[in-house]
């Protein structure tokens, strides 16, 4: 844990990566404190100070009804940060074990698990977020649910491969001959030489959903105002381009810095962990 | 009468790949008494890996009878069995899990058959540590901080772990180099001596055979050719392929082996 920390120093491009994720993440997780004017993330209308340029103390400018455009972006940090978490907490756990009961116990397990997931794989994964996102209702939980349902198949791709793999190494085999049950095989034999893998994706996962979730948004099917979202606000500043240029140019920055952050991280940790893709 | 440990009745092994049979082993019939040390030797390809994987009961036999104590395995063994007859594998690379500790490796085989009170058994695990030469408290480290001698020990003692009566070792020194190689088929001979284990030896290292065996069965292409006392075969091998066998290997003794490795060693010292 350390060697890997040490390492990440090391290289200018992770270390770059690295103060890139804090900055996000502190800024979602103290936006209270650092966010000049906290109840702009809400309905709070100003039109003494409408569309702003950036001055001071208005550093990114304001939108179209004077709230704080860096006040509403950490804010939409810590609500895109949160769904990100949530998806992979949910998609992962599932995606793995079908991943790991496919890829050990084969035969007609692994024909039917595999076929499912085909199926998943086999839509373009927006189409699928976004039409599960037309038939419900456009809320944070179901911008969670729709992607959630489309990220899930490819943690099993990963783990299916993977458990294919490691279940031809001798220490299957030991644990197997020895008498251990199937369930104990695949938790704790296999899965724990999977783990490297799983957390380079997570890691590179965390700001794809970021930029999933705001391309919904971006379309209209997800977080909806006046809660503040990267997505929703670059589509709403591109109608008043290239005058009003901050409104889409900082909330774009913003979701750039993420994804960016983030797979900076993930490719580190790739080499690092010596991870398979 | 009393029954051989293992016995084989006519056991063959097909397996299909691409449509085409494939007779792994064919009519094959042998007993294994308890105590003794069988080689199994032939070259690759020959079946005996087959065989040890259906006495290990991960494949059933395509015909015949495998029996255990005169009673016959079942194709699904259960716990018993699987307590009965372990394995050392070839490779003591890939054989222990990388991301699991010594202990936890070993500790496996004691939680699945219950073996002693649970609070002991992280000792238990030191003790089998000390059983084969190392040290307690290699039980705390990963596979990767030992050498491929210190491993295949600790998969000896999983062997051992399950207080198993016979064990397979398929080729478990043919990864190590030749002076860890005898220091582990010293060992094997200790502790088939002290706990009275019996051994079934598969290997293509004829010299090992000469060393460890009080039998040799030689395989051709998954038919028995050749079953009979060490020196006997290794004097005067009745079976045409045999003596090719013998001849084709250069037969080193543990002792000329030793010797050679001091004296590169000698030379390696004054280069």
């Amino acid at each position: 844990m350390r060697r890997t920390f040490s390492i990440l120093l090391r290289n200018p491009l992770s270390l770059l990566g690295l103060i890139l994720v804090s900055a996000v993440v502190l800024s979602a997780v103290f936006a209270d404190f650092i966010a000049p004017f906290p109840l702009h993330r809400g309905a709070v209308v100003d039109f003494a100070n409408f569309n702003k340029p950036p001055e001071w103390p208005y550093i990114f400018g304001t939108d179209l009804v004077g709230r704080d455009l860096f006040s509403r972006i950490l804010y939409a940090y810590r609500i895109s940060l949160i769904l990100g978490v949530v998806v992979l907490a949910i998609a992962v756990p599932i995606g793995v074990a079908i991943g790991l009961f496919a890829g050990y116990l084969g035969g007609w397990t692994e024909y039917v698990l595999m076929r499912i997931t085909d199926v998943f794989l086999s839509i373009p994964p927006l189409v699928l977020a976004m039409s599960m996102m037309g038939l419900l209702e456009p809320t944070l939980t179901n911008g969670m649910i729709a992607v959630t349902a489309m990220w899930w198949p490819w943690y099993t791709r990963l783990v299916y491969n993977l458990a294919r793999s490691e279940k031809e190494e001798g220490y299957v085999l030991a644990a197997e001959v020895i008498g251990a049950s199937k369930l104990h095989v695949m938790f704790r034999e296999i899965l724990p030489n999977c783990v490297p893998s799983i957390l380079t994706k997570m890691t590179l996962d965390l700001g794809f959903v970021i930029l999933i979730a705001s391309s919904l948004s971006f379309l209209g099917l997800g977080v909806q105002p006046p809660t503040p979202d990267l997505g929703s606000m670059v589509a709403d500043g591109a109608k008043y381009l290239p005058d009003s240029w901050w409104l889409t140019v900082f909330p774009g920055l913003a979701i750039l810095v993420a994804v960016f952050g983030f797979n900076l991280i993930g490719d580190a940790l790739r080499e690092i962990l010596g991870a398979e893709q | 009468m009393t029954h051989p440990l293992l016995s084989l009745r006519a056991v063959s092994k097909t397996f299909h790949s691409g449509g085409r049979e494939v007779k792994a082993v064919d009519n094959v019939s042998f007993d294994v008494a308890e105590g003794e040390c069988l080689a199994v030797v032939g070259e690759s390809g020959s079946g005996k890996s087959t065989i040890a994987n259906m006495i290990l009961g991960i494949y059933p036999q395509t015909l015949g009878e495998i029996a255990f104590k005169g009673a016959a395995l079942p194709g699904r063994r259960d716990l018993a069995h699987r307590r009965a007859i372990q394995l050392v594998q070839q490779n003591p690379l890939s054989s222990l899990n990388p991301r699991r500790t010594i202990g936890a490796s070993l500790r496996l085989a004691l939680d699945v058959h219950g073996i002693g009170e649970k609070a002991g058994r992280a000792e238990r695990t030191g003790q089998l540590l000390e059983e084969v030469g190392l040290p307690a408290d290699f039980r705390t480290r990963p596979p990767a901080a030992l050498s491929g001698g210190q491993r295949q020990r600790v998969a000896i003692a999983r062997a051992l772990a399950c207080q198993s009566e016979l064990v397979v070792l398929d080729e478990p020194t043919s990864a190590l180099d030749v002076l860890v190689q005898a220091r582990v088929l010293k060992l094997l001979a200790d502790l088939r001596k002290s706990r009275g284990l019996t051994y079934l030896f598969i290997t293509h290292d004829l010299s090992v055979v000469r060393n460890i065996a009080d039998r040799v069965a030689v395989f051709e292409k998954g038919r028995l050719v050749e079953i009979g006392p060490t020196a006997s075969v290794f004097e005067a091998p009745t079976h045409a392929y045999t003596r090719r066998l013998i001849s084709a290997v250069p037969v080193v003794t543990v002792a000329e082996a030793a010797l050679r490795q001091r004296l590169t060693e000698d030379a390696d010292a004054h280069a």
